[in-house]
């Protein structure tokens, strides 16, 4: 299918935004965007595996899934390949910038559990996208939910000084917020 | 343990979506219809139970340390199992419900009761823990989806109710999703936190 890379693009990162559209990656997005500085660092750590995710994943499904006629196996091996990658990533973020371990370290671990990151790679692979596509779509997807994010806690942190109604205290409000951003990012509906 | 209470507490005291706020995506990402949302349930449900009793079986076996990789084998397994069997026979629903089927496994739910419950209980205990929180999960999905469903295209069930030209679409949407949960948690919060 011939699909250009700016459609892929404004596609993942407005359209079908990964966190307001298709409702991947909420864990994180309720748990770590009471600060803007926090979901960012998330936004930044969530690229970074899916990026690589899709160059290891991409040749896995079709050099040696698909030839072996295993690709039932798809669930399983990709969830393999994003626990090992998340540890490898902190293995040699340790080792190489300490810095940048320190500010990314807290959340490398939570996201193995991020469906976002599994969701993605199930996803490029349905749609049949090519390695450099699957890479493009990966970024973006990543750079929707790091947008989402940041808005997000944007909103949050002014949260913090309203006065919200005790049953309404903590998800609740949360949830109906991010009903209100999603029904601005419906806004994008049709663009590509 | 009293095994009826290791039950009932997954539905109400440890209801997975209205208090332990586990397992979102599905919860929102399946739940445009009550059916919808009661088949993600059921299909969780069944690979919480099997990896619960699973985990619970081997759990002397498994070195401390490996514990979380062995555990994602466990309910992969299950997932592609579940997956494969969802594809034969009900090939509506598998598509209808779509990319969150493989995304079971990482469904926090299923992780978190396999190390808090089944990695520190008897195996029997365990798949009634599983039943319970998975009661308490296909509940709340159903719930949701029925709302959802009656709010946005005026059906339950896929019944027609007569009332669709009136009924705003967006609840079937993603701001619905949200909306409709939100307010449901307020509702919950009322009636059972007091």
């Amino acid at each position: 299918m011939e699909i250009s890379y700016f459609a892929i693009i404004i596609g993942a990162i407005f359209v079908n935004n990964v966190v307001l559209a298709q409702f991947l990656g909420i864990c994180p997005f309720l748990g770590v965007s009471s600060k803007v500085e926090t979901s960012l660092g998330m936004g930044a750590a969530v690229t970074f595996v899916m990026a690589l995710t899709a160059v290891v994943a991409w040749p896995i499904q079709t050099y040696i899934l698909v030839p072996l006629g295993i690709e039932y196996m798809q669930t399983i091996v990709f969830i393999l390949v994003i626990a090992a990658l998340v540890q490898m990533v902190e293995i040699i973020l340790k080792k190489v910038s300490p810095s940048l371990y320190q500010a990314l370290g807290i959340f490398l671990p939570l996201i193995t559990t991020n469906c976002a990151v599994l969701g993605v790679a199930i996803l490029m692979i349905q749609k049949e996208f090519t390695l450099l596509q699957s890479v493009v779509y990966s970024v973006s997807t990543a750079l929707g939910f790091a947008l989402a994010l940041v808005l997000f806690a944007g909103i949050r942190e002014r949260l913090d000084f309203e006065e919200v109604p005790a049953a309404f205290r903590g998800v609740p409000i949360a949830l109906i917020t991010a009903s209100i951003l999603a029904l601005a990012f419906l806004g994008f509906s049709g663009l590509v | 343990m009293n095994k009826l209470k290791i039950i009932l507490s997954g539905i109400v005291k440890n209801n997975p979506t209205f208090v332990l706020v586990l397992g979102m995506c599905p919860t929102l990402g399946t739940t445009t219809s009550a059916a919808n949302g009661m088949g993600m349930g059921l299909a969780t449900t069944a690979v919480l139970i099997m990896s619960n009793l699973v985990i619970s079986l081997i759990k002397n076996l498994i070195p401390d340390k490996v514990r979380i990789p062995a555990f994602i084998v466990v309910i992969a397994s299950f997932v592609t199992i579940i997956q494969m069997l969802m594809e034969a026979f009900v090939p509506t629903l598998y598509a209808s419900l779509g990319v969150f089927i493989p995304l079971i496994v990482v469904n926090c739910i299923i992780l978190g009761r396999a190390e808090a419950f089944a990695s520190k209980n008897s195996p029997f205990d365990s798949m009634l823990d599983g039943v319970g929180i998975g009661i308490g999960f296909t509940l709340s999905l159903t719930v949701i989806g029925a709302v959802r469903e009656i709010l946005g295209s005026g059906a339950i069930f896929g019944m027609n109710l007569g009332i669709s030209n009136y009924m705003p679409l967006v609840f079937i949407l993603a701001p619905g999703g949200f909306l409709t949960l939100g307010y449901l948690m307020v509702l919950f919060n009322k009636l059972v936190k007091k």
